[in-house]
């Protein structure tokens, strides 16, 4: 489909010029609104036109909603949902596509079949899990013996709770399936034959092979964990443990303060950052492993 | 150097058995070519000695001793693959190394073994290479490399050079005969490629459907094929076969349309039954009598031609001497000589052992006419 011709041309660049506008123009208002004055801001009409005072609204929004912690919150979350993920998905998917077992179908269905119950879809059963992990344990005490025990035991306000619900998903183990069955057979058969067992097969085989798989799945989960909002304003009372997310209502002019949005957006922005650096960095194996297996 | 012995092996995949109870016994040294057609089994066999596959009933011994059970590196077998399964994140050396690696030897030691192995298959230049960066010839050095260092007691090779092309095939087969003349080490070979089992088999054995057909020497067993699966699958062209008919009392065999007389004994050790006649497109012979048959089409190959016809809707194949003029739609007169006839019994499919003729000492020292495919 490739055609030369003056309209067909223009036709293809004014739909790309259309989409990158779309995609751009919100950041553009965030970029230019953030370095503006409380009076520019506000003015009508709104000038794209970015000023100075970038740095000093940046100041402001990171003290009045004390986001040194909630980044390092964010941060911390965020790396963790991300080792944790690409850890359990290569290690399960390693259990799924390598060994003959005979619940082997079972058990790829079982973890498939939660690729549709997202976490909105099961916060609730299991904010009462992480909210109660000593439940079962009690019930099971009482029906046996009677008694009631009384244990708290809960992930509430813990970095433990914030992540470990984000990692048991099936994304990534899907990801890392398709990557294992393109490669031949005989590739574990002759590790074999060389004397390697299943575990340095996958350390010196499987690991350095998905490497590209492996940071790919990085970008997401980094983008994934960061951008978390529903669950941290569950499992979080504690100011000690907010993340940015949650930041962001306490950067909002309030009903009656002084709409100072440069402020809001100056904040916004700072939040956008980490992440837009993650996906800048690791873009270029971003895409080769979501598209081509390097073999 | 290891002796193997195979007994009483089977093979199923849940209700489908695919090896029928194979017994076969290999000498240390020897090279072993197991030859067939896909999906007979040969592959399977040599995975079950390998280790990389359970074995169903039956027993496999290595020097003796019953290997059933052991891990694939307690075997001490080596493994070329047919697409090699390098690991592409390594370079040559990483490849070649990795057994040794794994087997924790000391990294000076290692680079000695490793610089030695490359000099052995001619990839001293090439260790820093990355398996993507290689030719496919290189490619399968490198595999056979990684085979070498281990100093196996078995070597395994399951179609390694099927993924070649015709002339590098060639050129690896010597390489691989010459190596094991070198390395001595007791080899298994499975091909579906009659040319390379001829070539590089000290004892070649022939598989179908889960079954050991023949087991012999190359020549032997083109020479005597003990049945007619054998003797359609060895040779190229293929031998002509004809169903056949024996007349005992006049001693006459009939097939394809003509009357064969035979010697009296043999028509009654023959009986009435009902046999299949092979001849080699080779053994047929251009002569002033004989029967006749028009030529349909003609392959060339330089060093003489194949003539195909047709004998009484029996397909038929004869190997002529470059000279003879000849076009498609001539008529050609061949004679089919009693001494290189085949004889298998047509229900049983085995061979059955009557010469009707005894055949001159040169017939022997005729090479049989493999073309390299």
């Amino acid at each position: 489909m490739i055609q030369r011709t003056p309209f067909a041309n223009a036709l293809t660049y004014g739909v790309m010029i259309f989409g990158f506008l779309l995609l751009i123009g919100p950041f553009i208002v965030i970029v230019s609104g953030a370095s503006q004055t409380f009076q520019q801001v506000n003015a009508i009409p709104f000038s794209f036109v970015p000023q100075d005072r970038l740095f000093e609204n940046m100041g402001a929004a990171w003290s009045r909603a004390n986001l040194g912690t909630a980044m390092l919150n964010s941060f911390i979350m965020a790396s963790l949902v991300t080792v944790g993920k690409v850890s359990l998905s290569a290690l399960t998917a390693f259990a799924i596509v390598f060994f003959r077992t005979p619940l082997k179908g079972f058990f790829f269905w079982m973890v498939f079949i939660t690729l549709m119950l997202p976490l909105e879809v099961r916060v609730v059963p299991t904010y009462a899990v992480a909210a109660d992990l000593f439940q079962p344990i009690r019930l099971l005490i009482s029906a046996v013996t009677g008694f009631e025990v009384s244990v708290d035991w809960n992930l509430l306000n813990s970095y433990t709770g914030l992540t470990l619900p984000l990692i048991a998903t099936a994304t990534g183990t899907f990801l890392y399936r398709q990557f294992y069955l393109t490669l031949p057979d005989e590739l574990a058969e002759a590790a074999r034959m060389d004397g390697s067992g299943a575990i340095r097969f996958f350390i010196d085989m499987l690991l350095p092979l998905s490497r590209t798989n492996m940071l790919a799945l990085t970008t997401i989960m980094f983008v994934y964990g960061w951008n978390q909002y529903l669950w941290p304003l569950l499992m979080v009372t504690d100011p000690q443990y907010k993340t940015t997310m949650m930041s962001l209502v306490a950067l909002l002019p309030s009903d009656n303060g002084t709409p100072d949005w440069n402020v809001t957006l100056a904040g916004s922005l700072i939040i956008m950052l980490p992440p837009l650096v993650v996906v800048a960095v690791l873009q270029r194996w971003f895409v080769r492993g979501l598209v081509a297996t390097e073999k | 150097m290891a002796d193997i012995a195979i007994r009483a092996v089977r093979k199923s995949y849940g209700k489908n058995p695919t090896l029928h109870g194979i017994d076969l016994s290999f000498a240390s040294g020897e090279f072993v070519v197991i030859l067939g057609p896909s999906g007979c089994g040969k592959s399977t066999l040599l995975r079950m000695i390998a280790g990389l596959e359970e074995i169903t009933s039956g027993e496999i011994a290595i020097n003796g001793k019953v290997v059933n059970r052991l891990e694939p590196r307690e075997r001490g077998c080596a493994m070329v693959f047919q697409n090699y399964a390098l690991y592409p994140h390594m370079t040559v050396a990483g490849n070649i190394g990795y057994a040794l690696k794994v087997a924790g030897v000391p990294k000076t030691e290692r680079l000695r073994r490793i610089e030695e192995t490359a000099k052995i298959v001619g990839l001293s230049d090439y260790l820093d290479r990355k398996p993507a960066a290689l030719s496919g010839g290189q490619r399968q050095r490198v595999a056979m490399a990684r085979a070498i260092i281990r100093e196996p007691n078995v070597f395994l090779f399951d179609e390694p050079l099927s993924n070649l092309d015709a002339k590098l095939r060639v050129t690896m087969r010597a390489e691989i005969r010459k190596l094991h003349q070198r390395l001595q080490a007791t080899s298994i070979f499975v091909t579906h490629d009659q040319v390379e089992a001829m070539t590089l088999a000290d004892k070649l054995v022939v598989m179908n459907k889960g079954v050991v057909e023949q087991v012999g020497q190359p020549l032997d067993i083109y020479h005597r094929p003990a049945s007619i699966f054998v003797a359609s699958f060895i040779g190229s062209p293929a031998m002509n076969l004809f169903d056949a008919t024996v007349d005992v009392e006049n001693a006459y065999l009939a097939f394809g349309g003509t009357k064969m007389s035979i010697n009296n004994g043999h028509a009654v050790r023959l009986g009435s039954r009902q046999i299949t006649v092979g001849i080699r497109p080779e053994q047929c012979v251009v002569a002033p009598d004989g029967v006749s048959i028009k030529v349909d089409f003609i392959e060339e190959l330089g060093s003489g031609r194949i003539i195909h016809s047709e004998l009484n809707g029996y397909p038929f194949a004869a190997s002529v001497d470059e000279h003879l003029r000849v076009r498609p739609g001539d008529r050609v007169t061949l004679k089919l000589p009693l001494a290189h006839m085949h004889l298998f019994d047509k229900e049983t499919g085995r061979r059955i052992e009557i010469d009707l003729e005894p055949r001159g000492t040169g017939s022997f020292s005729s090479q049989p006419a493999l073309q390299a495919v």
